[in-house]
């Protein structure tokens, strides 16, 4: 969704192949294996939310250093994100639990942020 | 917007527009839960859940969002007056623009989970922008 609703965000993929329609994207096995990668890391937030800078250390000097991604594009995949958890949870994503949601997406951004 | 952009709107508006008053009232609470400091531009509204000024207002937003479908290719003029309102006299800061598209987004992710595809969340995201960009046009 992030490459379909935000199309610059492909610059950063350039190795990914076929990013040319919203078909192409979905059936993307490199965006599918990039995701899982990317939720992984997410899970791994989860687990340690007391000590987030510390996990992200590493990952921020990489996302800083070595991909060159702008911090915004953090923000921008929190949202879409969290638009895809409602999409699942249908009801059961409230407002309170988005707006949980949003502390989390938005504390992992910052610490992915914060070697910059 | 594209000839297929515009359908993906129109073909959500189809389904939302009986569920209007409460995708609005809805977006409203996931705004002034996610984004307290959005609450300071209601010091003189009742915001609790479910409360009439909550539905009353959401229903005023959804209703606009209405118009603008129904005039997709014209949303400026559309929206002249609600331009002018926010400009001059309600003076909502831009930023905030985002944060209720993005709140309307996840109502409508939520209430029409299959139907919200990829490519019509891309074109949602696309017309709320121009809705958003039009009703701050005027601010200087």
């Amino acid at each position: 969704r992030l490459l379909i609703v935000y199309p610059w965000t492909q610059r950063f993929f350039d190795s990914f192949g076929n990013l040319s329609s919203p078909t192409a994207i979905v059936g993307n096995p490199k965006v599918r294996a990039h995701g899982k990668k990317v939720l992984t890391s997410f899970g791994e937030a989860v687990k340690n939310l007391e000590n987030l800078k510390a996990t992200y250390s590493k990952l921020s000097e990489l996302h800083c250093e070595k991909l060159h991604v702008d911090p915004e594009n953090f923000r921008l995949l929190g949202n879409i994100l969290i638009i895809v958890l409602a999409a699942h949870f249908t009801k059961d994503f409230t407002p309170a639990c988005q707006a949980t949601w949003q502390k989390l997406v938005g504390v992992v951004a910052h610490a992915l942020a914060h070697k910059y | 917007l594209t000839q297929a952009e515009k359908a993906a709107v129109v073909t959500i508006w189809t389904k939302a527009a009986n569920q209007a008053d409460a995708i609005g009232a809805e977006s409203l609470e996931r705004l002034f839960s996610s984004y307290p400091q959005t609450k300071t531009y209601f010091p003189h509204f009742d915001l609790s859940q479910g409360s009439a000024q909550l539905r009353g207002h959401g229903s005023k937003v959804m209703n606009a969002v209405g118009e603008a479908v129904k005039n997709i290719d014209d949303i400026r003029g559309t929206l002249a007056k609600l331009s002018e309102l926010h400009a001059y006299i309600l003076r909502v800061d831009p930023v905030n623009f985002k944060l209720l598209s993005h709140c309307i987004l996840c109502s409508i992710a939520a209430r029409y989970p299959t139907d919200f595809t990829p490519e019509v969340h891309a074109a949602w995201d696309k017309f709320l922008s121009s809705v958003s960009f039009v009703l701050t046009e005027k601010y200087r």
